[in-house]
């Protein structure tokens, strides 16, 4: 099904996306497959917020799986895959919204913030991800998209949806307050931390060698964000309880 | 291959159906606990064999029935903490009486049973209704006699086994010691003595010091039946690890790691997913060890540690299908194996109601189907066939047309003789080989 190798079609000149994609001028139906699988496992992980406490093997497989398409798309230089003008076409529409994803994962490195799947926070298909982000494309410009809340709110918003999604995977010792406090864990699954497949900017970001994309130092800025989402968990639980 | 026959009471529903989330049968075989979504443990005991009924070849009928477990909710996480019945295992039998450990996702809890089937009558101070009785009319002294009564049958629980762990538990496995048993959840294998409630052992913690960094988890374990210093545990990365307690008190570092290198020719996305071991069992020998991955079921030799040294396809016609099963989320079940008692044919539960036999001897296999209409009493099972295009026969399903919502997730073949215990969603089959059960 996802086997290498498939055949990849040519759809046309019109799909010219940015030059430093190398090689890769045509849309392959194998990009949209795995990108319609990278969309199919962030709303499952998303879906994992529920009643019970969500099985924790399957979040683990799942979050494995959108770090081995986010590595071979790295590898391949298809992260960024699309042409931003591709909004609005209805087989593209999926595109869009991953190309959106895409971009909140080093756009938060410059610290813009980024709605991401926090705005939609949709529980259904994937389908439901689209209207909800390619609505916001035509809107506004792509580079302005995260500012129109204001970075700050948003930014709220989005570790905040995060945190409530991730929240159940939290690792907490609940035998006492204090340890609770001095032991919070942030969540282990960091939407960006998936999507750049780095850990506090350890390694080079996904944008490293595509024309225009200097790669930011993220490290104060996600700390500051892993603090802010620290902070965000903390204030659930204060409110829970 | 053998062939298999439905008892007379093959389809035991006691009560108003749960699904069915465990099956044990304990060392002798005469007794089959089930447990199930709703917190409850149904006990089936085997009929001896009676000259009078030579028909009746011991069929399992409800023994006890008790609600093990209650749903509860973790106020501190805002989470209910389910009722359902992960595992049963049974003790060793000491004494009269029977024992078993049942768990949930958190708790895990030791019930006796006892029987009790007669009763004092004859007192001195008190009538037949136990009223005092009116010492004017006691006129001479009696000793009480024990008298035969109906069969009561009670189940009490002795221990609670609670607070030990974070996450959730997916195995119990009780030591060889008879003394001693482990619990695993995702991350974290857990030792009990079995009299010692406030208090447990970590033998194995794989959670790592940053969560994000968390790429593994433990799926299942097993104590080896013989020696009671070594274990396994599978992961979801399908690696088998077997641990001797004896090297260290924290047994992170395997003694043998257990895995089998990745074909590249079928490399996927998908590969890791289906690659996780959902269930290990040692073979009662404890020479061999049996792991169930998605489409496959495969013997390790405690030996040899580079691969297995037999696979079997339980449906390989779903590689193809994988992404579908992907999105419907069935790439995520969890089916178990067992192991016949001699160690000669396993079994493992598959989609359609279908189970599969493997003969690790002859190499042949077989699927059979647990459901209503083939299952009348005493019916010879039919070997049925899931057909990948090409020639169709007369009763072949097709691929397509296999009903994913029907899977045969928990088996368990009996200790000693060829009866199997088939949990299929709510009900319970029981089939037994008429031909063998002669024969051993």
């Amino acid at each position: 099904m996802f086997a290498r190798g498939l055949k990849r079609k040519c759809v046309g000149h019109e799909e010219d996306v940015e030059g430093a994609l190398a090689g890769l001028k045509t849309v392959s139906s194998y990009s949209l497959q795995r990108q319609s699988l990278l969309d199919m496992s962030l709303v499952k992980l998303q879906l994992c917020h529920m009643l019970v406490e969500p099985n924790l093997c399957r979040s683990v497989l799942i979050a494995n799986t959108v770090r081995q398409i986010q590595e071979e798309m790295t590898q391949d230089g298809t992260w960024r895959a699309v042409a931003p003008q591709a909004a609005g076409r209805a087989p593209l529409d999926r595109l869009v919204s991953t190309e959106i994803l895409c971009r909140a994962a080093w756009e938060q490195e410059g610290a813009r913030p980024a709605p991401g799947l926090g705005d939609g926070h949709t529980q259904g298909p994937v389908s439901d991800l689209c209207p909800v982000t390619s609505a916001q494309a035509p809107r506004h410009p792509q580079s302005s998209v995260w500012e129109m809340d204001g970075p700050r709110e948003n930014r709220g918003s989005f570790h905040k949806s995060l945190d409530q999604i991730f929240e159940t995977l939290e690792t907490k010792n609940p035998s006492c307050m204090e340890e609770l406090f001095s032991d919070v864990d942030s969540p282990y699954y960091d939407l960006d931390t998936v999507l750049t497949g780095m850990m506090g900017g350890a390694r080079p970001g996904p944008c490293e060698g595509l024309e225009g994309l200097a790669p930011a130092t993220p490290g104060p800025s996600s700390s500051c964000k892993s603090d802010l989402g620290e902070l965000d968990h903390v204030v659930e639980i204060l409110v829970e309880t | 291959m053998r062939a298999l026959t439905a008892t007379p009471s093959c389809l035991a529903v006691p009560l108003p159906a749960d699904i069915i989330s465990t099956v044990e049968f304990n060392h002798t075989g005469e007794l089959l606990a089930t447990g199930d979504k709703g917190g409850r443990v149904v006990i089936f005991q085997r009929e001896p064999e009676s000259k009078n009924a030579p028909h009746s070849q011991g069929e399992y009928d409800v023994y006890s029935t008790f609600q093990s477990h209650e749903p509860e909710f973790d106020y501190l996480k805002s989470l209910e903490i389910e009722e359902k019945i992960n595992k049963i295992k049974w003790l060793p039998q000491q004494n009269a009486a029977h024992s078993l450990l049942s768990t949930n996702d958190k708790t895990i809890k030791l019930w006796k049973i006892t029987e009790r089937d007669k009763r004092p009558e004859g007192y001195n101070l008190k009538d037949e209704e136990g009223k005092l009785k009116d010492l004017s009319t006691v006129t001479s002294l009696q000793v009480p006699v024990l008298k035969p009564m109906d069969l009561m049958v009670e189940v009490s629980p002795r221990r609670i086994f609670a607070n030990g762990h974070t996450y959730h538990i997916n195995s119990i496995s009780v030591n060889s010691d008879c003394e001693t048993y482990m619990s695993a959840d995702d991350l974290r294998i857990n030792l009990w003595h079995l009299a010692i409630t406030d208090r447990s052992f970590n033998i194995v913690d794989i959670k790592p010091a940053n969560m994000e960094d968390l790429t593994e988890v433990i799926t299942a374990s097993e104590f080896h039946p013989h020696h009671c210093n070594l274990f396994v545990y599978s992961s979801s990365k399908g690696s088998l690890r077997l641990c001797d307690m004896r090297a260290a008190a924290l047994c992170d570092k395997h003694s043998k790691l257990f895995e089998e290198p990745e074909d590249p020719s079928n490399r996927s996305f998908f590969s890791e997913i289906i690659s996780s071991v959902s269930d290990v069992k040692f073979s009662h020998s404890g020479r061999y060890m049996l792991t169930r991955d998605y489409l496959t079921v495969k013997v390790w030799d405690l030996n040899m540690e580079a691969r297995p040294i037999e696979t079997y396809q339980v449906h390989d016609y779903l590689r193809s299908k994988l992404c579908s099963l992907y999105e419907n989320d069935c790439i995520f079940d969890k089916f178990e194996c067992a192991w016949n008692g001699s160690d000669s044919v396993i079994m493992t539960g598959a989609y359609n109601n279908f189970f599969r036999m493997f003969d690790r001897n002859t190499k042949r296999d077989v699927t059979l189907e647990a459901s209503r209409e083939s299952s009348k009493p005493r019916a010879v099972l039919k070997p049925r066939r899931v057909c990948v295009g090409g020639k169709r026969r007369r009763d072949d399903i097709s691929v397509d047309s296999l009903d994913f919502t029907k899977k045969i997730l928990h088996t368990a073949w009996h200790p000693a003789e060829n009866i199997i215990a088939i949990a299929a969603t709510n009900n319970l089959y029981i089939f037994q080989d008429k031909v063998n059960s002669d024969m051993h």
